[in-house]
């Protein structure tokens, strides 16, 4: 009687992949909760952003017979309250990181690896949000307690929600990446990055919801990838959205990644060969 | 010239030099800084494109408010924080040992060591921002009123160093406090809009737990014919309150530390 020894052959690239991805957002997890009392710190700076203009545009809205723009007070709340769950989720690496990660010469470490570099940040980012998230939803009860929203929740709205903050995550996570990369060319990538923040904040939602803006400033809005990272994102949970405009959604947020990643891929080949490493 | 004065220009000067080295720095602190206020104008039209009075302030009354928040922010930025930053640092490495050693008071040794020049653009476009904010109210501003102005930013700025090193001093315990500067930054922002919008929890807490009602729209009260006698009495009261406390909190800090390096 022979007993055959169970004979594991390679994976398939994508079972690999989904390894990969599951390994290091695992580890992410047990990292991020390392620093719980760090990161619940840096929690509390984040919901300050939102909570003004909260308090800002729901005054305004008393003032004026309980709304503006068609915005009530409750939607007011119930926008904010879901931008940082949106905010959390769509954090990704910043320019930031890549002076520093150029200037120390870590990305020679990263490129001897054997994957794209960009699944790295990707997968440990995404295993880091599962903390945020988590430590948001005390903070999220906090805020609907005081500031009562009035959400206008549908079933429809809550199953397309986690496929747009995932859109949403992933065109900040492109968009980031090719500010970054502009790190290769020069050490300061900051003036670039910090009008990158501008031009979201205006046309992204992420400073009021676009109701309120002048509409050339929607119709701008409508051609960029902003608004698709935050506004949309908020609106799918918030807002009384039809299919059609959830389906034009999500395809929106697809294109963009698509265009942004092409757009890494390309700058990437020409970057890597730019690099010259620097440290040990 | 009394001696702590003297010995903080001396450190003025130095970090003065140490910074005119990197040139390029500034054009990029003017660029940011132009480019908060351009965000900072954009947020307050846009506000006021939908409301004439935001709890009782008028646009140019908040142009004031937003100038105060700016120089106080330039303040912060180019003087107290960087010295704090390095504090902790030091509390953390052991490294604090070259203050102690130093035969001046410690408190004022850590307070003055480090500058960052280029972030005093902000005292500059502060200035401006409530240059424009007052013109547009049309108000003549007695000499009084200036003395008070005057009086109260500089209460403000002592609260805001006294609170930033009472959280400091809090290193010498627990000693994992990097989070502080970004938690300050968010928190800071809240001052850009008169407290008086908040809910009560938030008003107390922004005036007695972090001062920023005091430093930055109890200032611009004075510059809007809002100011009551008592408000100032009030804040000069709460600043030498604040003094010694965060003096005391600094001295028992202290003798938690034990030095690391040789």
């Amino acid at each position: 009687m022979t007993i055959a020894a169970p004979v594991r052959g390679q994976p398939s690239p994508l079972r690999a992949m989904i390894d990969f991805y599951l390994t290091m957002m695992r580890t992410a997890i047990q990292t991020q909760f390392q620093y719980r009392a760090a990161t619940y710190m840096y929690l509390l700076g984040m919901v300050a952003e939102p909570v003004i203009y909260l308090v800002v545009w729901t005054t305004i809205a008393r003032s004026h017979g309980g709304e503006v723009a068609g915005i009530t007070a409750g939607g007011f709340a119930a926008y904010y309250i879901v931008w940082t769950l949106v905010r959390n989720v769509n954090i990704v690496f910043t320019p930031y990181g890549w002076e520093a990660r150029i200037r120390e010469g870590q990305l020679s470490g990263q490129l001897l690896r054997p994957l794209h570099p960009i699944h790295y940040d990707i997968a440990d980012f995404a295993g880091g949000k599962v903390i945020w998230v988590l430590f948001y939803l005390p903070i999220a009860v906090g805020l609907t307690l005081v500031f009562k929203p009035t959400f206008d929740l549908t079933p429809l709205g809550l199953v397309v929600f986690f496929p747009a903050i995932v859109g949403a995550y992933l065109i900040r996570t492109m968009n980031l990446w090719l500010l970054g990369m502009v790190t290769f060319w020069t050490t300061r990538g900051s003036a670039i990055f910090e009008t990158y923040i501008m031009a979201e904040l205006l046309l992204s939602g992420r400073l009021v919801p676009l109701q309120l803006m002048p509409a050339w400033v929607q119709g701008i809005a409508n051609w960029l990838p902003f608004k698709w990272t935050f506004f949309f994102p908020i609106e799918v949970l918030v807002g009384h959205q039809s299919a059609t405009s959830l389906l034009i959604g999500l395809g929106m947020q697809v294109f963009w990644t698509a265009v942004g990643a092409g757009l890494v891929w390309l700058l990437w080949r020409a970057s890597v060969r730019h690099y010259t490493a620097v440290g040990n | 010239m009394p001696r702590p004065l003297a010995v903080a220009w001396l450190y003025v000067r130095i970090g003065a030099m140490n910074e005119l080295q990197y040139r390029a720095n500034f054009i990029v602190a003017l660029f940011q800084a132009l480019l908060a206020l351009a965000v900072a104008l954009v947020v307050l039209s846009l506000v006021y494109a939908h409301t004439t009075e935001l709890n009782g302030w008028t646009q140019p009354q908040l142009l004031c408010l937003l100038g105060i928040q700016i120089l106080m922010g330039g303040v912060i930025n180019a003087v107290i924080q960087p010295n704090m930053e390095r504090l902790m640092e030091e509390i953390g490495d052991g490294k604090l040992d070259h203050a102690l050693t130093k035969p001046e008071d410690a408190q004022l040794l850590v307070s003055v060591r480090e500058l960052r020049i280029w972030r005093t653009i902000d005292l500059i476009t502060g200035a401006i921002v409530i240059g424009v904010g007052l013109t547009q109210l049309h108000r003549g501003m007695a000499v009084g009123d200036w003395l008070a102005f005057a009086l109260l930013i500089l209460l403000g700025g002592v609260m805001m160093y006294c609170f930033l090193l009472i959280l400091t001093t809090g290193a010498f315990w627990v000693v994992r406090m990097g989070f502080l500067p970004d938690l300050f930054e968010g928190v800071y922002q809240t001052g850009r809009w008169p407290i008086g919008i908040y809910p009560d929890w938030l008003r107390y807490s922004l005036t007695f737990l972090v001062p920023i009602g005091f430093a930055i729209t109890v200032p611009a009260e004075a510059l809007t014919s809002r100011l009551q006698e008592n408000t100032v009495l009030l804040a000069t009261g709460f600043a030498i309150v604040l003094l010694t406390v965060s003096r005391w909190f600094w001295r028992r800090g202290l003798r938690r530390y034990s030095g690391a390096s040789a």
